[in-house]
């Protein structure tokens, strides 16, 4: 489903400071399977992640999404795809702050002018399903931290995504709510959705529910 | 477009819903803004309301005044040249007025005595001003005597009170009979004031006023226009003091506003990274932000402005009259008719409302093309 | 269900409009009520030749500005009819009224 065609993605290019982040990377990450990037810091999976996910664009090669190529496209298109196709969950949560968690997971649909009863029902829903009901008018600086990345969960799931892309999900977490999270995930992936996560945390890459580890390494995949 | 219309109608919501986080600060910023139109709008609203009421009541004030000059000083006119001016063309109406001043030491205030020549008022007897009314204590009927500057003392009746309405221009008269202008004053006989003519056609009166500075070259004449302009300058002057004085509040508060609009904390500048990251356009971003400015530079004009209005018309503008109209001992007591200058309006709109909402623009253009990967990095 | 804020604020915001029109229709009716004072004010400038406002009657040169002589005060310029009245400002010192008013009474010819 998505395909990368000799992706590189230099930082800083041109100037002395240069650094290349990916160094040519091959891959294909098959629809509705997970799919975990596991490697050390600064091995790139957190790079190619914002690549596959359509935050940044490559420096050179091909990006295809469903048969589509997508690197070339300007910002707008990039934007809508992100938007419909691709679901965030940040290592730091990234919620706004001040803001209710309801108010947060109705953020990445506002720009769509979805009405705002169907928007509200579908966020109330979607926090209904992650046991966050009780919290939803919650700020949600006073959310725990398992709870706000359930919050992230379900804005991310708010648009109705094809894919999820998480970021070192269980990096800010115990035992206890890592296999939390690694239970919405399965459940998440039998839905039929994609998921895309980097992890170097045992719990994750060596979990049943995850189908494929690729291991980076300097902007490179190592093995599978 | 109901899309569209939801789709604005989701940014406001957000907009609102950050505002409301630091609700104290973003309400005093509300307020002080309001305020800054407040002020401006109860200056511009109230002079521009003297200005009409002056051009519209001194615009049947007589089109010529034509007065003698001696060494540069408003002299009496003497005998002969109201009958030397009765020769020019044009000159419909001659007019030789009695007027002057008279220092009231009872209530320390100066009074205009004047003997109207188409008026009669009774030998005797007095028409005074409401101010002079009220100051005095007086009501018709009752005696009142001023002593002359010669010295002597000459006893009154009041005969009437002029009405209220016309208090603007009336306030300190003290109308009298001429044989008793001439006796008080010991006015030399056959001499006047001055000359008030009428001119059938306005387009005339220039041809008329230099024939007679012609004909009569140690008088001036004034024109009717003239004094219009004088009143039309008078309150810019005073319009202008008053802003001056306030230019300080004016730049103090633009530098609040520009500090507060456009200095973008390090927090903000992640929120709008997140947002991007989770599917805004930069368009959605600028935009959310324009109705941010948008909604709080129009709340503040409306609020600012209505209040003026409030304050100037219908409570009298008790903040800003002593500056505006002045000082005197005898204040005229008057209603101001209200009268809105929608160029006036219009230019107050732009000066407070685009410049805050430039001062907004201007540092989200440059956040919100910030890469929507930096969400990721951070 | 809460109320939205945009609605709370096109609320707002409808009220201020509204309050806005609403002062062009006050303007509106209180000209019309004050015209016949108006016009009584222009009648009777018209009767007695009024030439000024009677707003600072503290000096010749600023209850009849526009009658003032040439060289009143800030009146240099037979063009420039008396329009500084910094006079109106600012009343005279208390101290000096006294004084001042007392010659005077005891001069003989006005002014």
């Amino acid at each position: 489903m998505i395909e990368l065609k000799s992706i590189r993605k230099a930082f800083n290019q041109g100037r002395p400071n240069e650094f290349w982040a990916l160094n040519g990377i091959d891959l294909t990450i098959e629809a509705k399977k997970v799919t975990a990037f596991r490697g050390p810091s600064g091995s790139g999976k957190t790079t190619l992640l914002t690549i596959v996910g359509c935050l940044a664009r490559p420096t050179s090669g091909r990006v295809r999404l469903a048969e589509d190529d997508i690197s070339g496209l300007p910002e707008r298109f990039l934007t809508d795809i992100r938007r419909s196709t691709f679901g965030f969950v940040f290592q730091q949560f990234n919620l706004i702050k001040g803001l209710s968690a309801l108010d947060n997971v109705m953020l990445p649909a506002f720009p769509t002018g979805r009405p705002h009863r169907e928007l509200r029902e579908r966020s109330e829903s979607l926090l209904d399903r992650l046991k966050l009901a009780h919290r939803r008018e919650a700020r949600v600086e006073w959310l725990s931290g398992g709870e706000q990345q359930r919050v992230a969960i379900a804005r991310a799931l708010v648009n109705d995504p094809k894919v999820l892309i998480a970021d070192e999900p269980t990096a800010n977490l115990d035992t206890a709510l890592s296999r939390e999270f690694m239970g919405i995930l399965e459940n998440l992936n039998a839905e039929g959705r994609t998921v895309i996560l980097t992890s170097h945390d045992p719990l994750v890459v060596e979990s049943a529910a995850v189908h494929r580890v690729v291991s980076m390494r300097d902007g490179r995949l190592t093995e599978d | 477009m109901n899309a569209w219309i939801e789709k604005q109608r989701h940014l406001i919501d957000f907009t609102l819903a950050s505002l409301a986080r630091r609700r104290t600060k973003n309400l005093g910023l509300l307020l002080v803004y309001a305020l800054l139109v407040f002020v401006l709008a109860s200056v511009a609203l109230y002079t521009h309301a003297l200005r009409q009421e002056a051009a519209r009541v001194l615009e049947r004030s007589p089109e010529v005044i034509l007065q003698r000059m001696v060494a540069g000083r408003h002299d009496l006119i003497p005998p002969g040249y109201l009958e030397r001016i009765g020769r020019i063309r044009g000159v419909q109406q001659i007019e030789g007025r009695l007027w002057g001043y008279y220092y009231d030491p009872v209530v320390k205030a100066n009074y205009t005595f004047m003997a109207p020549a188409a008026e009669q008022v009774k030998a005797g007897t007095l028409v005074v001003g409401p101010a002079v009314a009220r100051s005095r204590g007086l009501a018709p009927g009752n005696t009142i005597s001023f002593r002359a500057y010669s010295g002597k003392l000459f006893a009154f009746t009041v005969a009437g009170v002029l009405p209220h309405a016309s208090e603007l221009v009336s306030a300190d008269l003290v109308l009298m009979s001429e044989a008793d202008f001439r006796a008080f004053f010991e006015y030399p006989a056959g001499h006047h004031t001055d000359i008030a003519l009428s001119v059938a056609n306005p387009l005339e009166v220039r041809t008329v006023a230099a024939k007679l500075a012609a004909a009569l070259p140690d008088s001036r004449p004034i024109l009717r226009e003239e004094v219009l302009r004088t009143y039309a300058s008078i309150f810019d002057w005073r319009e202008g003091l008053m802003l001056a004085l306030l230019s300080a509040a004016i730049f103090a508060f633009a530098i609040l506003a520009w500090e507060k609009a456009s200095g973008l904390s390090a927090e903000e500048k992640r929120e709008i990274g997140i947002l991007k990251a989770i599917g805004w356009e930069t368009g959605d971003v600028i935009k959310m932000k324009l109705w941010e400015g948008g909604l709080i530079s129009l709340t503040a004009f409306l609020l600012g402005f209505v209040a003026a209005y409030v304050q100037v018309f219908r409570f009298g503008a008790p903040l800003f009259e002593p500056v505006l109209k002045g000082w005197a001992v005898l204040y005229p007591r008057f209603e101001l008719v209200p009268a809105i200058d929608g160029l006036q309006v219009a230019t107050l709109f732009f000066f407070t409302v685009f410049p805050y909402m430039a001062a907004v623009l201007v540092p989200i253009w440059r956040a919100a093309i910030t890469d929507p990967d930096s969400a990721m990095r951070s | 269900m809460k109320l939205r804020p945009s609605s709370l604020a096109f609320v707002a915001l409808g009220l201020a409009v509204a309050g806005f029109a609403a002062t062009f229709v006050d303007a509106a009716l209180l000209r019309e009520r004050n015209a016949p004072q108006l016009a009584a004010r222009g009648a009777l400038a018209a009767r007695l030749g009024l030439t000024d406002l009677a707003l600072f009657t503290e000096a010749r040169y600023t209850r009849h500005p526009s009658q003032a002589d040439l060289h009143s005060a800030f009146q240099d310029h037979p063009a420039a009819l008396e329009h500084f009245p910094t006079g109106s400002l600012l009343p005279p010192p208390a101290a000096l009224i006294a004084h001042h008013e007392r010659l005077d009474r005891e001069a003989t010819s006005p002014d």
